[in-house]
């Protein structure tokens, strides 16, 4: 019996405030939805407009088109911007999970010492205003340059992604960790397996989804970065979002709706993905789905 | 008395204990190490480094050594003598040659406008210039004969200077060298840091009114339902930042979905079409829609724990349905209301993309004025000192989240 629904003995007065409150959750809903599903039939109209056109409210099959994307794909910049992007994303993203998840497992542990005060420095990349961390790794990078280049290259904005990235992997596996049966490695350890073998049949696949959940995390954190791009990139290193920046900044082509919604259709992808892996995960550990 | 207990081999086993324990806990610390060496050098540092920024001034001691060592023994009170102008003349003619002098310019006019054509002009001029100089400089440029130039050489000559921090709160020193409000024609600062929290308490605001309704349900509903609807909120989540900013742009510019949509039902004229991004009001809008996943998460897991059979009891006890859940629903959602806020507000009062893309003219926050100086205007000094009371904000706003929340149960999705 959930608390939504309205007993018989009701009122006019909570009747009418029963459907006003499912009135008000709808509109938020919408709210949270609607701008990332009209950028999605926009992306096929065949003006240069950002508005519905009139035939493509009759519904006009002359009125959409798939002349954005065939842009999107002859345009060498973009293209140039998408490899870059899954380039970075993808190296950041095993520095990040790679260190977080490693990290995470000693943090998890009973016998770690100032556990509050590490794990506060360590996901503090994710509190400070990225304008801050980007102005720091500027000066940062100006300041080492002379013995290994940083500003300008591919290295040093894969290490800034990651950095921006640990936080949410080590947010997700010590969450993954929380429920972990310490009992577990206790008896394979007992029954003879060393401490390597533990880690490799009893830890890794009970903590998998949450380190794959931190690394997409990790990924899509890199994939969306345009701050730290656009402070110690060179011209070389076009991303999307810095694409896409320039794009808005200046004057938005549909192009970027079609962008747009090839990334929404990844992030579907990716959503699904980490849902998925989260309900095995708390199946794994014994935790009603949920 | 009790035998001493040994482990196998014969150690004692406290000692065997305290050994082992030791051992443990550096297992954990080294497993930690690799990515706190990581962040530290990474972030922690470079933040450390942007501070330092802030403070550290210098230019003009490593360019015009001559004339901060004559200073050095100046009071204050008038115009220096000859002296003074016989070193500063020496500086200028160094610097030229060593084409510094527009780094020194640009530094002395951040502190005092107009003072950098003042600076390259006269260093032009000083080179076939003989002693004395004093007359020279003052008949080249009246500026030299001001108590103010010299004072501003003077405040610039330490290498450790509080001059950004009092500018990014539009103070300045005077001639007298009190701390004093600057003209009220260049009083930004303090009125934009105001801006910024206000702004961002209205977003903290509107993704709690907006949030609490939402996380109710989803927490009073069936699992597969609520499950459904979860999407929803996680959908945007997961989305691009620059995607959401622009479908905003696409929903709310004046030739945009809205206005249309408006326009069609006949609420408003075709030529009354409403301005409604590029503005504060747009920048609050596109921002709450962002940030309102980080408020529904928190405080529908906290909602999730209440048991339903708290309001049931409390309307058998008599209550009113409305009684109840303000008496006794709401007060046990308080930790996610404050985790909630808590969480929108630290990333609100940092938020630097959407303003700069969607904030047009009064929508513009304080990472946005970081940037300018950044980019623009490099006044590093400036930039950091701003960035740096920024900083203390969020450290400041973390620590009461970590002590009434824990960054431990800091959830994604």
């Amino acid at each position: 019996m959930s608390q939504i629904s309205l007993p018989d003995h009701a009122g006019p007065v909570e009747t009418t405030w029963h459907w006003l409150y499912i009135l008000i959750c709808a509109f938020v809903f919408l709210f949270l939805i609607a701008p990332i599903l009209v950028i999605i039939p926009l992306s096929f109209n065949a003006e240069p407009y950002f508005t519905f056109t009139k035939d493509m409210m009759s519904l006009k099959a002359s009125a959409f088109s798939m002349r954005w994307y065939q842009d999107f794909m002859n345009k060498e910049i973009w293209q140039t911007a998408i490899g870059n992007s899954f380039f970075i994303a993808f190296f950041a993203t095993i520095l990040a999970t790679v260190l977080g998840t490693f990290a995470s497992l000693g943090l998890s542990r009973a016998e770690m010492p100032y556990k509050g005060l590490f794990m506060g420095l360590l996901i503090s990349p994710m509190i400070v205003p990225v304008i801050i961390t980007a102005a720091g790794i500027f000066f940062f990078y100006a300041t080492v340059n002379d013995y290994f280049p940083l500003t300008g290259t591919y290295q040093g904005i894969i290490l800034a992604h990651a950095v921006l990235g640990t936080p949410f992997v080590v947010i997700t596996v010590t969450a993954t960790l929380s429920g972990f049966d310490h009992s577990l490695t206790r008896a394979g350890a007992m029954l003879g397996a060393d401490s390597t073998t533990v880690f490799f049949k009893i830890i890794m696949p009970l903590i998998l989804p949450g380190v794959i959940s931190g690394a997409l995390f990790a990924f899509v954190t890199s994939f969306d970065e345009v701050v730290v791009v656009l402070f110690v990139a060179s011209v070389e290193q076009q991303t999307i979002p810095r694409q896409m920046w320039a794009g808005i900044r200046e004057s938005i082509s549909p192009t970027i709706l079609a962008v747009a919604t090839i990334l929404i259709c990844i992030s579907v992808m990716l959503l699904a993905t980490v849902e998925l892996l989260r309900r095995r995960s708390e199946r794994l550990r014994g935790i009603s789905p949920g | 008395m009790s035998e001493l207990l040994t482990t196998v081999d014969g150690r004692p086993l406290k000692a065997a204990l305290v050994k082992a324990e030791r051992s443990k806990r550096i297992r954990a610390v080294l497993l930690v190490m690799p990515l706190f060496i990581f962040i530290f050098f990474s972030f922690l540092y470079p933040i450390a480094l942007m501070l330092y920024r802030s403070v550290e001034n210098p230019l003009i001691a490593q360019h015009m050594p001559a004339t901060v060592a004559v200073l050095e023994n100046w009071d204050g009170k008038e115009v220096p003598g000859e002296e003074a102008f016989a070193a500063l003349a020496k500086d200028l003619v160094a610097a030229r040659k060593s084409r510094e002098i527009g780094k020194i310019a640009t530094r002395l006019n951040f502190e005092t406008p107009g003072l950098r054509s003042v600076i390259t002009g006269t260093g032009r001029k000083a080179e076939r210039w003989e002693p004395p100089f004093k007359e020279k400089f003052i008949k080249a440029r009246s500026e030299w004969g001001k108590l103010e130039t010299w004072v501003t050489i003077k405040r610039l000559s330490p290498t450790i200077t509080s001059v950004n921090y009092l500018a990014a709160i539009d103070r300045k020193y005077d001639v007298k060298g009190n701390i004093v409000k600057i003209g009220s024609d260049y009083q930004i600062y303090v009125d934009l840091f105001m801006r910024t929290m206000w702004m961002s308490i209205v977003v903290t605001i509107s993704c709690l009114v907006l949030g609490f309704p939402v996380s109710y349900m989803l927490a009073s509903l069936p699992l597969r339902q609520s499950n459904l609807l979860m999407i929803l909120v996680l959908l945007p989540f997961w989305t691009s930042l620059l995607v959401r900013t622009t479908s905003w742009i696409v929903l709310l510019q004046t030739q945009g979905v809205l206005n249309d949509l408006m326009v069609w039902i006949g609420l408003i004229n075709d030529s009354q079409r409403i301005q409604l991004i590029f503005n504060a009001q747009g920048t609050v809008i596109a921002m709450t829609q962002i940030l309102l996943p980080f408020m529904v998460l928190p405080l529908y897991s906290v909602m999730k724990t209440i048991p339903p059979s708290y309001l049931r009891a409390a309307e058998s006890l008599g209550a009113h349905r409305f009684l109840a859940f303000w008496r006794v629903y709401v007060p046990n959602t308080l930790p996610g209301i404050g985790a909630g806020c808590l969480l929108v507000f630290i990333l609100a009062i940092g938020y630097y993309i959407t303003p700069a893309l969607v904030g047009g003219q009064d929508g513009q926050m304080i990472s946005n004025m970081i940037a300018f100086h950044m980019q623009k205007s490099l006044n590093w000094g400036l930039a950091a000192a701003l960035g740096g009371i920024l900083l203390g904000g969020v450290i400041i706003l973390y620590w009461v989240y970590n002590k009434l929340v824990g960054i431990d149960r800091l959830k994604m999705g």
